[in-house]
């Protein structure tokens, strides 16, 4: 049995008398990049929180890395690393002025902040920007110094609470790449974010969260299975779908459906073999909720 | 290619107090307007209340020498003031929940500030005594009495960081904690900073002679120009300490508050 990064159970935060998690479960085995989405408001940004200590929860039990948030925050905190949902970076300082601060402050030697940090600014591509404010970077660029200063010291669990957010299409890529890698060196990464593709991408487990619960949870695949099959969609010329038949996906199936159509469609009519995407599994989970499942 | 690298320990409480005073010290040297204004103020107000308000007011002496300790302790606490935005600045932006996150004593962000600003205002202090003796200020301290000066102004600025930090930790913004800071700057005005006392109306002086600005700047005014002392040192001393106490747990309270929202 494989030991577990995170380990929730029956928590309960609310805010007042808004309550923003009721009851959630959740575990993410060590060394897996777990991806929890969820439309804004959900509670995921709450969730990361009591994760890395920041708020306290109201009830339930909640374990990281085998610590208590709660009783155990100073051993939590030696173990995880947050990078939140607004690039926590000084941006009166330097790149390189960051990332040493941030290896003084973890423990490092002068010495060893040093060495760190140009390693870090060559794996981060800022070599160019060290010594430049941050002030004067890009959305990609502070990104990256925000993932790199969470991993000035070596810390299993690693937090990203929706990391890609605001970038662009190239920026985004990059920053995939090296949270792939992260996940290959055998640390556990719970992310957060709204991008279905994102979580598809990245993602061993998905756990979908809806109104402080989780409504969800599999593999990309398996969520996709949750919602059902294959359609047949009939179109328009105007590329409307017209009609819908569920199918098998098999040559024989298809070409039944399609004989016993062919009459009764108008001309012009094509066809369109569509699998479900990560978007009909959240839209499915999240509008009209658990019923579905 | 992104190898690891893993600390012995946590980083000791010294470290990460010098990690954060070289922090707040880089923060200072880099806004170089508000550095400029820290020192350039007092230094016009100076100027002003010598040449231009000095030849109305009769202080039974020289004005400048009446007015210079005032114009110290102003510049005190206009300079301490910008403590109240640097710590509202980093409890708003998302550094502070990193520094939480981390296994340190998150305090010390603010220890960064005050000490930073502990620094800055000394400095500037030093250049206001500078012009002040440019433009006539004639002090008849003892060398030993200039030692006790410089302690009760040091005394001051720090008390005054700590409460205009207790503004920051629990100002919505920035901008709320400039607005704040720029509400306790009148006190200097309504003391014996630039007129004596016994020129006001009574119920005012009522106010001038108990708030604790003046037993500070009585103080710094007989250490450095041979006025009467009496007990207004002492009175300083407490104030400044009752005040520093009050300040600190209070911005210890509103730390944990604000930035736990526990």
């Amino acid at each position: 049995m494989k030991s577990m990064a995170i380990e929730v159970s029956g928590l309960r935060k609310s805010f007042g008398k808004q309550s923003v998690l009721s009851g959630l479960e959740l575990s993410v085995p060590a060394g897996s990049v777990f991806a929890l989405l969820g439309p804004n408001g959900a509670g995921k940004t709450t969730l990361i929180h009591i994760l890395s200590t920041l708020i306290a929860p109201d009830g339930g039990k909640v374990l990281v890395g085998g610590y208590n948030v709660q009783t155990e925050q100073e051993l939590v905190k030696q173990h995880i690393s947050l990078t939140g949902q607004f690039a926590a970076v000084d941006e009166v300082l330097s790149a390189e002025e960051n990332l040493r601060m941030i290896g003084r402050l973890s423990g490092l030697s002068s010495s060893q902040s040093r060495t760190r940090t140009e390693e870090l600014l060559k794996a981060f591509d800022l070599v160019d920007a060290a010594k430049k404010r941050v002030k004067t970077y890009s959305g990609g660029m502070r990104r990256r110094l925000d993932l790199a200063i969470s991993l000035v010291v070596d810390r299993p669990v690693i937090f990203l609470d929706e990391p890609t957010t605001g970038l662009d299409t190239v920026s985004r890529r990059a920053l995939w790449d090296i949270i792939s890698e992260l996940a290959s060196q055998g640390r556990t990464i719970f992310l957060t974010t709204q991008y279905l593709e994102e979580a598809d991408q990245l993602a061993d487990q998905i756990a979908v969260i809806n109104g402080g619960r989780i409504v969800a949870t599999g593999s990309a695949e398996q969520l996709k299975a949750r919602v059902g099959g294959e359609v047949i969609e009939l179109l328009n010329g105007h590329d409307e779908v017209i009609h819908t038949v569920p199918t098998t996906g098999s040559i024989q199936d298809i070409s039944r459906t399609l004989n016993e159509l062919v009459h009764s469609v108008p001309p012009g009519t094509r066809v369109n073999i569509r699998r479900p995407s990560l978007d009909d599994v959240f839209v499915a989970l999240t509008t009209n909720g658990k019923e579905v499942l | 290619m992104i190898a690891s690298t893993k600390p012995a320990k946590p980083a000791s409480m010294l470290t990460t107090n010098l990690v954060f005073i070289g922090r707040s010290l880089r923060h200072s040297l880099r806004n170089t307007e508000a550095l400029m204004m820290a020192i350039m103020l007092p230094v016009m107000l100076m100027l002003l209340f010598t040449y231009v308000f000095g030849g109305a007011i009769d202080s039974g002496g020289d004005y400048v020498n009446y007015v210079v300790p005032g114009i110290i302790l102003l510049c005190a606490g206009f300079g301490s003031s910008s403590t109240a935005v640097d710590v509202s600045n980093d409890m708003t932006n998302g550094i502070i929940d990193r520094f939480r996150t981390m296994p340190i004593k998150s305090l010390s962000v603010v220890t960064g500030h005050v000490a930073a600003s502990l620094a800055r205002n000394l400095f500037a202090t030093a250049v206001v005594i500078g012009v002040a003796l440019l433009v006539g200020f004639r002090p008849n301290a003892s060398f030993i009495e200039w030692v006790l000066a410089i302690g009760v102004i040091t005394l001051f600025i720090l008390t005054f960081t700590w409460l205009f930090a207790a503004i920051g930790l629990v100002a919505g913004s920035p901008a709320a904690a400039s607005g704040y800071g720029f509400a306790l700057l009148f006190l200097p005005y309504l003391s014996s900073a630039f007129v004596p006392t016994d020129t006001m109306p009574s119920w005012l002086q009522g106010v001038a002679n108990h708030q604790p600005i003046t037993p500070v700047i009585e103080t710094i005014r007989g250490l450095l120009t041979g006025t009467p002392l009496d007990n207004s040192a002492w009175w300083a001393v407490g104030w400044c300490l009752f005040i520093l106490t009050l300040a600190f747990v209070w911005s210890i309270f509103s730390f944990r508050k604000k930035a736990g929202r526990r």
